[in-house]
C-alpha cells in the first residue's frame, strides 16, 4: 500500500532520531576508546600513548577492580533477590479482592517516584543515622546499642534502600503479568482441588517466568549504574565502591583518564553481556 | 457459610495490605510530617507522629534561601525541555517505524534500544570535557540534550506501541477518500494518539526530574537541578532534619503526583513492551 513517495518520506522522518542516537553512541564511545590507551592525566600535565594494552591490565590487575566487581556482585544480586521475591509476594497480594485496593497501590509504587538523591539522603539521616535516626530509636526501645549502618552495614544499607526504590517497580511489572493470568484456567484447578501452593507453582509462576526474566534483566541494567545512593550517603567509602563508582573515581576525582577510560570499556562490555539476554527476549516480543 | 469465610479473608488480606503498603509508603510520610516540624521536634525522643506543634517554618526558610526557586526552575526547565525536545525528535520516527514499516524497521528499533543499554560511566569523561571544551557545561541547553538522548529510546518504543494500537483499516479509508500524508497524520493520527502521546510525556517528565547521573556530573550551580540540591544537603546541613524535609517534599511532590497518574503506563514504558 505505501508508496514510493510516503516511503521517502518515512525515511526522512526517521533520520533525525537515527542520526542523533548514533552520535550519542559512537562519539563518546570512540573517545573513551582512543583514551583507554593513553597515559593521559591531566593534572600532571601527561598526556602520551599508553603501552599497547598497560591500562586495561593494570585496571583489571589491581585489587580495586577485584573488590569493586565483587561489591557490584553482592549489590546488584541482594537487590534482585529482595525485589523479586518481594515483588512476587506483593504482586499476589495486591491481586486478591480488598478494600481500597487502589490506594493500597498508590502506597506501594510511591518509592519510584521519589528521586535517587532524595531517598538516598532521608534514608541515611532521618533512618540510619545512629544518634538520631528512627533506627537508633527503635534499637534504644529494645535496649539495643544502635547501629551505625552506613560504616557498620554499608552494602546491606545501600541494598536496603535501592531495593525499597525498585520494589514498586518489580511488583507493578509482575502485578500487570498476574492479570493478564487467565482466570478459567485458575478455576478449573481449583475445581480439580489443586491446593494453593501447587496453583501457585504450577500455574501461576510458570506463567510469571517471562516477566521476572524481564524484570531481573531490565534492572540489572539500571542497577549496573547505581550512582546517586552510593554519591550521596558513602561516597564510595566503607568497601562500597562499586565498578561504576570505581570508574568516575578515577576519570573525575583522581583524574586518571587513561585508567579510568580502561575501566569504562569493561564496564560498556559487562553491561552488554547482560544487555544481549535482555534484547533477545524483546526482540522475540516484538515479532508477534 | 461460602460467603462468610470469603468475607472474612478479605478483611484479613486488606489488614495485611494496608499495613504493608503503609510500612512500604511510611519513609516518605515521616518525611512529608518532618517538614513541618521545628528542629528541635525532628529529632525530639521519642519521636511524634502527628502530635507535635505543626509549622510551616521550614517552607518558608527553604523558600528564601535565594537558590531554591533556581534549582526547582532548572528542574522544570531540564524536564519539561527535554521532553519537548525528545517528542519532536521521536513523534515522526515511531510514526514512520509504526506505519511505514521496512524490511530494516525491526532492526532500527532493536538498535535504539541497545543504545540505552550503554551505561553512562563508559562515556562519562568524553561528554564531560567536551561539555567543558565547547563552554557548554552546567548550561540548560547541554543537559536538555543529554536527558532528551538518555530517553529518546524509551520515548520512541513507547510511542511506537501505542501507534501500533492505531487500526491501520481506519488510515487506508482515509487514503481512499484521498487524503494526503499531512491531512492523515493531522485529522486522522493525531487525535487516535494523543492518549498515548500524553502518558509519554508525563513517564519523560519523571524520568528526567529523577536523572541523577548526568545532572550531579555535569553541572555546578547554574543548570543544577533540584537532585543536585538535595544531594548538597549531604552534610553537614543534612542534619537538620526538618529542613532537608522540607525542601524532600517539595522536590518529589510534582512527581509523586504525575508518577501516580501514570502508574499502568509505566510498565509499558520501561518494559518495552515486552510485559503487557
Amino acid at each position: 500500500m505505501a508508496t514510493q513517495h510516503s516511503r521517502s518520506a518515512a525515511k526522512l522522518m526517521n533520520a533525525p532520531a537515527v542520526f542523533l542516537l548514533l552520535v550519542w553512541m559512537l562519539v563518546p564511545l570512540c573517545m573513551t576508546l582512543y583514551f583507554s590507551f593513553l597515559d593521559y592525566r591531566p593534572l600532571r600535565g601527561v598526556y602520551e600513548w599508553a603501552d599497547g594494552f598497560e591500562n586495561y591490565a593494570r585496571f583489571v590487575s589491581s585489587s580495586s577492580f577485584t573488590d569493586s566487581v565483587l561489591t557490584t556482585l553482592i549489590m546488584v544480586g541482594g537487590i534482585l533477590m529482595i525485589t523479586v521475591i518481594g515483588g512476587v509476594l506483593l504482586a499476589l497480594l495486591l491481586d486478591q479482592p480488598i478494600w481500597g485496593q487502589g490506594i493500597v497501590r498508590i502506597l506501594v509504587i510511591a518509592p519510584f517516584f521519589v528521586m535517587p538523591t532524595v531517598s538516598a539522603l532521608v534514608w541515611k539521616n532521618m533512618f540510619m543515622n545512629p544518634v538520631n535516626g528512627l533506627f537508633a530509636y527503635l534499637w534504644k526501645f529494645f535496649g539495643a546499642t544502635p547501629i551505625d549502618w552506613l560504616s557498620q552495614a554499608p552494602i546491606f544499607s545501600i541494598v536496603w534502600i535501592v531495593s525499597w526504590q525498585w520494589l514498586p517497580f518489580a511488583t507493578l511489572i509482575l502485578l500487570t503479568a498476574i492479570q493478564s493470568l487467565d482466570s478459567e484456567q485458575m478455576e478449573a484447578a481449583e475445581m480439580d482441588g489443586a491446593s494453593a501452593l501447587s496453583r501457585f507453582a504450577y500455574i501461576t509462576l510458570p506463567h510469571l517466568a517471562r516477566a521476572i526474566t524481564v524484570v531481573v534483566l531490565i534492572q540489572t541494567i539500571f542497577l549496573l549504574s547505581i550512582f546517586a545512593e552510593i554519591f550521596v550517603t558513602t561516597n564510595g567509602a566503607f568497601g562500597t565502591r562499586t565498578l561504576t563508582y570505581l570508574v568516575y573515581q578515577r576519570v573525575l576525582e583522581s583524574q586518571n583518564i587513561g585508567l579510568g577510560s580502561a575501566g569504562g570499556i569493561i564496564a560498556v562490555i559487562l553491561a552488554n553481556i547482560v544487555a544481549i539476554f535482555l534484547m533477545r527476549i524483546v526482540g522475540k516480543n516484538l515479532d508477534n | 457459610m461460602a460467603r462468610e469465610v470469603s468475607r472474612r479473608r478479605k478483611t484479613v488480606v486488606t489488614i495485611i495490605a494496608w499495613a504493608i503498603g503503609l510500612l512500604i509508603f511510611f519513609p516518605i510520610l515521616w518525611t512529608i510530617l518532618t517538614s513541618f516540624k521545628t528542629e528541635a521536634e525532628a529529632i525530639a525522643d521519642p519521636p511524634s507522629l502527628f502530635f507535635f506543634d505543626w509549622t510551616l517554618e521550614n517552607y518558608e526558610v527553604v523558600g528564601e534561601r535565594s537558590n531554591y526557586g533556581k534549582f526547582l526552575w532548572n528542574s522544570v526547565i531540564l524536564a519539561v525541555g527535554s521532553t519537548i525536545f525528545g517528542l519532536m525528535i521521536a513523534i515522526p520516527s515511531a510514526w514512520s517505524m509504526a506505519f511505514q514499516p521496512g524490511k530494516r524497521t525491526k532492526d532500527v528499533m532493536m538498535w535504539m534500544l541497545s543504545t540505552k543499554m550503554m551505561p553512562a560511566v563508559g562515556v562519562l569523561f568524553p561528554i564531560y570535557i567536551l561539555a567543558r571544551n565547547t563552554g557548554l557545561f552546567d548550561t540548560h541547553i547541554l543537559l536538555i540534550v543529554v536527558l532528551m538522548l538518555m530517553n529518546l529510546p524509551i520515548i520512541i518504543w513507547m510511542l511506537y506501541t501505542y501507534f501500533k494500537e492505531i487500526p491501520v483499516d481506519i488510515l487506508e479509508a482515509a487514503r481512499m477518500d484521498g487524503a494526503s500524508l499531512k491531512s492523515e497524520i493531522i485529522y486522522v493520527l493525531t487525535p487516535m494518539a494523543l492518549p498515548g502521546i500524553a502518558s509519554t510525556m508525563l513517564l519523560n517528565i519523571i524520568l528526567a526530574w529523577n536523572e541523577a547521573f548526568w545532572t550531579l556530573n555535569l553541572t555546578t550551580i547554574n543548570a543544577a537541578p533540584l537532585t543536585a540540591f538535595i544531594a548538597s544537603y549531604s552534610s553537614p546541613e543534612g542534619l537538620f532534619y526538618a529542613k532537608l524535609s522540607a525542601a524532600s517534599t517539595m522536590a518529589i511532590a510534582p512527581i509523586l503526583i504525575m508518577g501516580w497518574f501514570s502508574q499502568k503506563q509505566l510498565v509499558r514504558g520501561l518494559t518495552f513492551g515486552a510485559v503487557k
